[in-house]
């Protein structure tokens, strides 16, 4: 297990290397000079020959991008162009915060959704079956930001039970979690109950009858234990869609993290803050697969016997 | 017999929209889509307001009867903007899909079809880029293009480009190994002369489909971007670019952010709802892996 | 009377009806083989014997099923639950996949024996390795610990047979237990059971559509056709002199000089399908002898010496080459 653990982090290197390359691009694929898009407008010559020296712009750019990724490795991403702080001080007050809202909405997202997909696969195709998955519906359609907005409408303004916006307190993460919730929630319900559905219909199922263990039994200790893997599939597939709609939701709920910290940047033009953003969001999104594989495997003996 | 099953496809198809429309849930949904659509085209027809011009008097007017949906902080009537946003969110939407099934479909195609080298390449890209949630993707590439119509389109475009590229992919693998494509092949067609007469036509149909399901998260992902100020710039009303500027009205003027966001709402579940509907007419086997 | 009695048995899904009439019966220390091709309904009669029906969302519709004097078919879910797993095991078609991929075989056995006898894990735990071992599986305790995807498709059969035995029935129903195994390990599963009903006094209902199989073990013989009892008899006499033409013709398909085995390519046509069963005797129109009666009326099941026959026109012993 060690090793293949060990295995599956150095299959991520080459992801990572490409990624990293794509986000390395970004400054020299905007229009216009790379140095502009390092330095703060109206910066004297000295300024500009300081960012040239630093960021080797006056060599060739796969010298460039080494000298990029060196910096990488030793946790130096630059200086943000508005704060003009090193960029890892801002990911670094950002990252606790995103990690929270993250991690919080995994864990509703599976639990609710977990809970709910074997409900409706209980009851399938009745009323309470229906509901839910009109529920999904919703959950999985509607903007993640529009229904932020309706849940400060409704729970700060008419109902007045938790805080409109910021993270000095815990009560103030209930709304944003609900809101990514939401759509995680759905998304789960919805491969909970197929997958169910599926591992209900199989032969072994049958014999569990035919021994004469109590059905709820058969489903909570077989049925769901194998709908779990196509669950944490996903799941772990999707752990990007879930942080990205906490980027969304933490603009909407003004709260500090990530999201915040991009679209800002992005809207300043803050380049060294945009590309350790989004270097941040993929590397979370590479981790989320890791940890996806290798819960698959403490699921599944077949999977384990395949990593040998 | 090549004739045949080229010739039988596009008549499944007229047969499933019409199919769809049949049921009650795709009637509906279809209905809104289609009533939406008309009240975008014919916009400047069916309301006596402009969407820019400022009437700063009859600012924050809630719902009423000259403004059903009421006015924004500048006075100007929101089922007018809605209705002209409408054209924006959709049309940005409808051409960024088209133009991502279209690129997605020959990468796809050329992948499956010709394999080898070209095809472990084009999977590696497209396995990578499917693994990072399409709004990502899209500030990618708003990052290096900019905010505006144009990145909103190319971001949307590129965002789910590897989600039709991998279905294209996967259909033309199964349909390559069928008979009459083999009977083809074997006749002397040229790649061009199957790729285009037979394997696309007969992969079209669930990529279609998916492209259908794909627009309803397009308009979404318009909006956000919209919504965090990097697509249509102002004054030009965009769905989410008029519910980012509601945010800070919030308490005084909730409608403002409620109904564009309802208009998107409805289309997007509607959407959902007639590709559901379709997805049911289709034949089991050529349903197209939505999740 | 036997330890089962079917009676009478009818089964239907929705508005149509799988299986009509269908009467068997078998008693402690006696194998009886329920045979006909796949559609005939033998799967079925299995699943309602078994109370299983409601899975595949089918019912009984009439008739009962007589087990130890209580009919089955009376009785509720929970109180059949007892039952089943206990006094009447079930061993399914396709051992690769009877089994839960999850779980350690060795579990999947124990828990019948902690649920029905109601053993500590411990207790549960060495008796199945006893079980494994008297069903002459190599260093059980090893299997014990294994996963069903590590074992040989014979290997699983014993397990699913272990877990059969677990509950110590009175009454073990195998659906067509060897199909999907190699044909040497198929004679060992076959003389494992047949040795577990002499020596335990076991009831067997063996379903198979290998009329070899049951002429090698089956001490009764119930053949279905259509949902419908062709004919029932004991085993030599029904090889002697078959009354029905479909008996007569599925012991003509026993691969004689290496013919494939199983196969029934003596028999035009197939068995048809629920929604298009033909009217009178539904194997009329694959039959050689029929007559116009045969498409027109029903032919009730006529007594036989030890059994019954349900034809209008039954061969009688020496028709057995007409």
């Amino acid at each position: 297990m060690t090793a293949y653990i060990v295995r599956r982090l150095l299959m991520l290197v080459p992801v990572f290397l490409a990624v990293s390359v794509v986000i390395f691009l970004i400054i020299h694929l905007i229009p216009g000079d790379p140095v502009d898009n390092l330095i703060k407008i109206g910066s004297g010559p000295e300024q500009r020959a300081a960012i040239v020296a630093r960021y080797g712009l006056d060599r060739s750019l796969p010298e460039q991008y080494l000298i990029w990724l060196a910096g990488l490795l030793r946790g130096d991403l630059g200086t943000a162009i508005v704060a003009q702080r090193p960029v890892s001080t801002l990911i670094a007050q950002a990252l606790p915060h995103s990690l929270a809202l993250g991690g919080l909405s995994l864990l509703v997202s599976a639990g609710a959704g977990i809970v709910l997909g074997a409900v409706a696969m209980r009851y399938r195709d009745g009323p309470i079956d229906q509901a839910i998955m009109g529920g999904v519906l919703l959950g999985s359609t509607l903007p993640t930001f529009w229904l932020g907005l309706l849940m400060i409408l409704l729970f700060s303004v008419v109902l007045g039970w938790f805080p409109v916006s910021g993270a000095r307190t815990w009560s103030s993460l209930v709304l944003p979690v609900m809101t990514i919730g939401l759509a995680g929630t759905a998304l789960v319900v919805r491969v909970t109950r197929i997958a169910m559905i599926e591992a209900a219909q199989k032969d072994f199922v049958l014999l569990l009858h035919a021994k004469g263990l109590s059905p709820s039994r058969i489903r909570l200790r077989h049925v769901l234990r194998h709908a779990l893997t196509p669950v944490v599939t996903i799941l772990a597939l999707r752990i990007g869609w879930i942080l990205g709609g906490a980027v969304t939701v933490e603009v909407v709920f003004a709260r500090p993290g990530l999201g915040t910290l991009l679209i800002k940047a992005l809207n300043q033009h803050d380049y060294p803050v945009v590309q350790a953003c989004l270097l941040m969001l993929a590397m979370a999104v590479m981790l989320g697969t890791l940890v996806g594989d290798i819960l698959q495997a403490a699921i599944d003996p077949r999977v384990r016997a395949n990593l040998k | 017999m090549t004739g045949a099953a080229s010739s039988a496809r596009p008549a499944l198809r007229d047969n499933l929209f019409a199919r769809a429309f049949r049921t009650k849930t795709g009637a509906i949904a279809g209905g809104w889509l289609v009533l939406l659509a008309l009240a975008a085209i014919f916009a400047h027809l069916l309301t006596p307001y402009e969407y820019d011009i400022q009437q700063l008097s009859a600012a924050y007017s809630p719902p009423s009867l000259s403004h059903w949906l009421g006015t924004d902080e500048f006075g100007r009537d929101l089922l007018t903007r809605i209705l002209y946003g409408a054209r924006i969110s959709l049309s940005v939407s409808v051409i960024s899909i088209g133009l991502s099934v279209l690129a997605g479909m020959v990468l796809g195609a050329a992948a499956g079809y010709f394999g080898g080298r070209l095809d472990r390449m084009i999977t590696t890209v497209i396995d990578l880029s499917w693994s990072f949630p399409e709004i990502l993707v899209a500030l990618i590439l708003v990052a290096i293009i900019g905010p505006g119509v144009t990145g909103t389109m190319v971001a949307i475009t590129v965002a789910y480009l590897a989600q039709f590229a991998r279905l294209t992919r996967a259909q033309v693998m199964a349909i390559k190994s069928e008979t009459f494509i083999e009977a083809a092949s074997g006749l002397g067609a040229s790649h061009r002369h199957i790729l285009f007469r037979h394997l696309l036509p007969n992969a079209i149909t669930p990529v279609l489909v998916s492209g259908m399901l794909a627009t309803g998260d397009a308009i979404i992902l318009e909006a956000t971007l919209g919504f965090f100020g990097l697509g249509a710039q102002p004054p030009t009303p965009s769905w989410g670019a008029m519910m980012s500027s509601g945010t800070a009205l919030l308490f005084k003027a909730p409608w403002i952010i409620i109904f564009p966001g309802l208009a998107a709402a409805i289309t997007v579940v509607s959407i959902n709802l007639f590709g559901d509907a379709l997805i049911a007419g289709l034949d089991v086997r050529s349903r197209p892996r939505v999740e | 009377m036997g330890l089962l009695e079917v009676d009478r048995l009818s089964v239907g899904i929705g508005r149509l009806t799988l299986l009509e009439e269908i009467t068997f019966e078998v008693d402690r220390g006696e194998i009886l083989g329920l045979v006909g091709e796949s559609g005939s309904g033998k799967s079925l009669t299995a699943l309602a014997i078994a109370g299983l029906l409601p899975l595949i969302g089918a019912r009984v519709t009439a008739g009962a099923v007589r087990f130890d004097d209580t009919d089955l078919t009376r009785l509720d879910e929970y109180r059949l639950r007892k039952f089943r797993g206990r006094r009447i095991a079930f061993i399914t078609q396709n051992p690769m996949t009877a089994l839960d991929p999850l779980q350690p075989v060795g579990e999947q056995v124990d828990v019948v024996a902690r649920l029905h006898l109601g053993l500590p894990a411990d207790v549960a735990r060495s008796r199945t390795i006893e079980i494994l071992t008297q069903l002459r599986i190599p260093e059980a305790a090893t299997i014990y610990r294994q996963y069903p995807h590590q074992l040989s498709g014979g290997m699983k059969q014993r397990v699913v047979i272990a877990m059969a035995l677990a509950g110590e029935p009175d009454l073990i129903v195998a659906d067509e237990p060897t199909t999907a195994l190699d044909v040497t390990v198929q004679a060992q599963i076959i003389h494992l059971l047949t040795s577990l009903v002499r020596e335990r006094g076991l009831a067997l209902v063996l379903i198979t559509h290998d009329m070899g199989v049951v002429a090698q073990c089956c001490d009764r013989v119930a053949v279905l056709y259509a949902g419908r009892l062709a004919e029932q008899q004991g085993v030599r006499s029904l090889f002697a002199a078959p009354a029905h033409p479909y008996t007569h013709a599925l012991i003509d398909c026993i691969p004689k000089d290496g013919m494939a085995r199983g196969s029934l390519t003596g028999i035009a046509g197939s068995v048809p399908s629920v929604a298009h069963f033909p009217s009178g005797c539904r194997f009329h129109p694959r039959c050689i002898g029929r007559q116009s009666v045969c498409e027109a009326s029903v032919p009730a099941a006529t007594a036989l010496p030890g059994g019954a026959v349900a034809c209008h026109f039954p061969l009688n012993g020496d028709a057995r080459h007409g």
